[in-house]
């Protein structure tokens, strides 16, 4: 089977600064794989670049096509976006908001018809929002909300879901909730998903692969228990942790040794010559 | 999800609703005058005025030609650059995701009025009569204005809303300075650029609304039909360029459109403001955020809004006549105001 996205020797630039890469991934039909890294890593920028929306040299093929020889409406209908923290407009319903992703398959000028009322329907019901379609977005919990961003993006019908921190609004319950539907869908309706993620725990319980990214570079690449590792999060995320199995899952630990303010380890210089501003991701 | 009424679109019966009071306004506006008119004297002669249309009147020949010649333009000229002022700013407000924009943002004022300026100035134009040289100057200042701003505002971060705002600002200050300094130099053109400045439907004939008619269909025309993809640029760029739309260009043909009709409304009727904030926000109130349902409402109902304003300005202090602009601030201001105080701007 043709992998759902196939990259190789993928650059983002912005003026002189190189943002991301040389980057090689390759992402199978119905995976997950999550995106770690520490802030300004190109998380989003990896993102936006697979979805299209990041002008990028190099290649990237979704399902064995050149992303560039689609055209935008092709893409949209095949690809799915969710923002990190998506601008809804007041006073807009969730089912106004829902029916926004069926404009990719419209015509210029058509009206939404009885299948793409069908297809909102169908969504809503999948995510639990369908006692919910005419209250106005703004009125719903965090969880309600990025519910209803998935439910927009997935009204597209798309193959491939991208998710930039699907989960860094929630608390914890909304977490796993948001997450474990994600991983139903991914099932139920066979999408593959790419999402960055800040939660390293989480980011190893959901994904299938791990890719950690620091300075726009590939750090590791791979199950979680070869990406997650003690130096890995010392070298890149500065951070001291232990990383540990339990219940057969990894679980990030962080550690302060007691009476030692800074036992905190200086993170590897940047391996890139030109200046790193990325205030994206 | 089967509702009987679509989500988005306008309701036909709101359509409806909307053309009847702008209808009902301009009636109104052609009867009522110094010289009040029954209205079937003005259905008749407007009927008899049809094509292949005969009507049988005894209306007195000077009363046909005031309804005729005179208030009928100006009633058509205030419909249209209502019209196009309402649809300007809803679709700047959309474009740049900023609910304070208005037809003006780029700086299609201030180009205005520094060539408006230029040509009484320095060319010894006069405003007396329907000038077409102080219109074209209106309308070529307007256009370099926005040009400027778009070129200015394209360079840092490749056009983002908040970029081209700030270079609309910079611009319309520049052009400001330039108008002062052409004012100060020439004192006898002050007195007529400001009565421009103020509106100046008064002195509008069939001319005017030749001139303005063909670019105000355009310019609405290409806004209402962007409708859809506003809706998804208001989402933000990145999920409008997941849904399909290009950003990019969506934002330069919506502001060369509403530029085009902002500076064709200008150059034949002067600075009316407020028009593109109220009547937008006023439909927003009754028909929410969806761009399908408040552009082509707005085309409508700038209609009757700015008829409405033109009919106080001549009747209330008549026989003077107030300015237009004068009328539309003390109208807006308020409304604008109320609009802040129950959030509905702050949160649009």
């Amino acid at each position: 089977m043709r992998p759902a996205v196939y990259a190789t020797d993928l650059r983002v630039v912005a003026g002189d600064a190189t943002l991301l890469g040389p980057v090689a991934l390759t992402v199978g039909a119905g995976d997950w794989v999550n995106v770690i890294g520490p802030n300004g890593a190109g998380k989003t920028t990896l993102l936006r670049a697979l979805g299209g929306l990041a002008d990028f040299s190099g290649r990237v093929d979704h399902h064995g096509k050149p992303l560039k020889a689609l055209s935008r409406r092709k893409r949209a209908r095949s690809i799915g976006f969710v923002a990190q923290s998506p601008a809804i407009p007041p006073g807009l319903t969730i089912e106004q908001y829902v029916l926004f992703g069926r404009a990719p398959h419209l015509r210029p000028l058509a009206s939404e018809g009885p299948r793409d009322f069908e297809v909102v329907a169908r969504t809503l019901a999948q995510l639990g929002l369908a006692g919910l379609s005419e209250r106005e977005v703004q009125t719903l919990s965090g969880g309600e909300r990025q519910r209803t961003a998935l439910a927009r993006a997935l009204a597209q019908e798309p193959r491939l879901l991208l998710l930039d921190e699907p989960t860094s609004a929630l608390d914890i319950g909304h977490q796993q909730e948001v997450l474990e539907l994600v991983d139903r869908l991914r099932r139920d309706i066979k999408i593959t998903v790419i999402s960055t993620m800040h939660d390293l725990t989480l980011a190893a319980r959901y994904g299938d692969h791990l890719v950690m990214l620091a300075a726009g570079q590939v750090i590791a690449s791979g199950p979680p228990v070869q990406v997650l590792t003690g130096p890995h999060l010392a070298a890149h995320y500065g951070a001291c942790v232990d990383v540990i199995t339990h219940r057969g899952q990894l679980v990030v630990v962080p550690i302060r040794e007691d009476g030692e303010p800074s036992s905190v380890p200086a993170r590897q210089p940047l391996p890139r010559p030109k200046e790193h501003r990325n205030a994206r991701t | 999800m089967t509702s009987a009424r679509h989500p988005t679109r306008p309701p036909a019966s709101w359509l409806a609703a909307a053309a009847a009071a702008a209808l009902a306004v301009l009636a109104a506006a052609v009867a009522i005058g110094p010289i009040s008119l029954p209205f079937s004297d003005v259905a008749a002669v407007l009927a008899d005025r049809l094509p292949l249309v005969s009507v049988d009147h005894d209306v007195a020949p000077v009363a046909a030609a005031i309804i005729t010649e005179v208030r009928l333009p100006r009633v058509i000229l205030a419909g249209l650059v209502g019209s196009v002022l309402a649809t300007a700013g809803t679709a700047f407000q959309a474009t740049f995701r900023n609910p304070l924009a208005d037809p003006y943002l780029l700086g299609a004022a201030g180009g205005a009025g520094l060539g408006v300026t230029v040509a009484l100035t320095e060319t010894g134009g006069s405003l007396g009569t329907a000038n077409l040289g102080v219109t074209m100057a209106a309308f070529a200042g307007a256009l370099l204005a926005v040009a400027l701003a778009y070129a200015l505002g394209s360079s840092a971060e490749g056009r983002s809303g908040a970029s081209l705002i700030l270079a609309g600002v910079a611009v319309a200050a520049l052009f400001a300075a330039l108008q002062t300094l052409l004012l100060q130099r020439d004192d006898e053109a002050v007195r007529d650029v400001y009565a421009w400045l103020l509106g100046r439907l008064n002195v509008a004939g069939w001319d005017e609304v030749r001139l303005l008619a063909p670019s105000a269909a355009l310019a609405i025309g290409a806004m209402v039909v962007a409708a859809r993809r506003l809706d998804l640029l208001a989402l933000g760029d990145d999920e409008a360029e997941s849904l399909g739309v290009n950003a990019a260009r969506l934002r330069l043909g919506v502001i060369v459109a509403a530029t085009l009709g902002t500076a064709a409304a200008v150059a034949v009727s002067g600075l009316i403001g407020f028009v593109g904030i109220v009547v937008p926000h006023a439909i927003r109130l009754r028909a929410g955020p969806s761009y399908r349902r408040i552009l082509p409402l707005a085309a409508i109902l700038g209609v009757p809004f700015l008829c409405g304003a033109d009919l106080l300005a001549r009747t209330l202090l008549a026989p003077a006549e107030i300015p237009i602009g004068v009328v539309t601030a003390v109208v807006g201001a308020p409304f604008f105001l109320a609009l802040l105080r129950t959030n509905r701007v702050g949160r649009a």
